[in-house]
């Protein structure tokens, strides 16, 4: 019972947090025909970035990347974010977990 | 083929640690079996349920709601492994005993290990969820099905045999000692449920990071290799935690922890004071 309160006040905190979201830069990523338009994307070091995946194909695709750490899912025909960042210097490759062949990316950061 | 399996093998293989421990962790309960391929079918229609809706879930609460739902089902399976684990800190002992036998408040039917039902389906349901979805994806791509389904079979088959493997090692632990292992691997369960629920609303831009990472171990275990993907089925392992991951894990280990000393503490007879006066100095 304690732990279920404990958990309700972090959702609690956790949609605080969320209102007081600042605007984050956004960046577009389009998937389509299995590939990733822009496959590069630059940001600087540091800062919090919000990528927003717009998934043109009939298929759903999963963005995944084991070095940012993020996996989320795109069903087909929609657009969904991954918010990125604050991240070192360095190369961040992601894929489409589901065309992996094809879907290849990376993110650059400087 | 093989990559498909591969695939399914990866989302099968946490699921099957996760039912592992919970298959030994119920060892003796009356109906467990019941209750764990209850979970298991209730995990797969969930599967199928959540892959159905997916389009609508990630449109939920503006874009995030994706992240949410994976927070929200993981900090439930949370609370329910808590429950159990006190439950059974509590009646262990006695359960241990006459394992096999059926325990009174078993009998009773307040036992919360029905409980883990829940943790079964969650875990079969996340994980389920993306196989679902990425089959459909393939197949929707114009994959062969008949590839398809030989491939997941293979990936299901090697993952399960993964967890059994894990469930028979568990079970050659000593009787007596079997309780207090399967309950502190599930703690650890949890507290790594914990603090992949806090990543994912981080993912959501939710929750600030606490620092990340706090530090880099990609390179002795990668997240996405099988020891990478062990660990984290077992305790939530990210090779690049953020703070407030680490956070999460923390909160609920040391709250499970503390509950576990204070239920111990009020079970004790109460201690005899020895010392009627304090001591003199001098």
């Amino acid at each position: 019972m304690k732990v279920m309160s404990a958990i309700a006040l972090l959702l609690g905190l956790a949609e605080l947090v969320g209102c007081s979201q600042e605007k984050l830069p956004e960046q577009d990523l389009v998937i389509e025909g299995h590939r990733f338009t822009p496959s590069e994307i630059t940001i600087s070091a540091g800062q919090k970035v919000r990528i927003k995946v717009n998934n043109r194909d009939d298929a759903s695709e999963e963005f995944d990347s084991d070095s940012l750490g993020r996996e989320k899912v795109v069903p087909a025909k929609s657009s969904g974010f991954v918010v990125i960042g604050p991240l070192n210097p360095g190369k961040y490759p992601f894929q489409g977990e589901f065309h992996h062949e094809t879907a290849q990316g990376m993110v650059i950061v400087q | 083929m093989f990559g498909t399996a591969l695939i399914v093998f990866r989302e099968v293989f946490e699921a099957a640690l996760v039912v592992s421990i919970v298959a030994a962790a119920t060892r003796g309960l009356a109906q467990r079996l019941r209750w764990i391929s209850g979970g298991v079918v209730a995990g797969i229609i969930g599967a199928m349920l959540v892959a159905l809706f997916a389009d609508a879930i990630a449109r939920f609460a503006s874009g995030v709601g994706q992240e949410l739902f994976d927070a929200g089902i993981l900090f439930a399976a949370v609370g329910m492994i808590s429950w159990h684990v006190l439950w059974m800190s509590a009646h262990g002992k006695a359960m241990a005993r006459e394992l096999g036998a059926v325990s009174a408040a078993v009998k009773s039917g307040s036992s919360p290990p029905s409980a883990l039902l829940f943790v079964v389906a969650i875990a079969i349901l996340r994980e389920g969820s993306e196989i679902v979805l990425f089959l459909y994806s393939l197949s929707a791509g114009g994959a062969s099905v008949p590839v398809l389904v030989a491939g997941s079979i293979l990936g299901i088959a090697a993952g399960a045999a993964a967890g059994l493997a894990l469930y028979l090692g568990l079970l050659r632990i000593p009787p007596g000692k079997m309780f207090s292992a399967t309950n502190s691997l599930l703690v650890l369960v949890a507290a790594g449920m914990a603090s992949q629920g806090a990543h994912f609303l981080i993912q959501a831009d939710l929750l600030p990071t606490l620092g990340a990472p706090l530090w880099d171990s990609s390179v002795l275990v990668a997240n996405g290799s099988v020891t990478g993907q062990a660990l984290h089925a077992l305790v939530g392992y990210d090779a690049r935690p953020s703070g407030m991951q680490m956070l999460f894990f923390a909160v609920v280990l040391v709250g499970i922890g503390a509950a576990m000393l204070m239920q111990r503490r009020k079970k004790a007879p109460p201690a005899k004071m020895d010392r009627v006066a304090s001591p003199q100095l001098g």
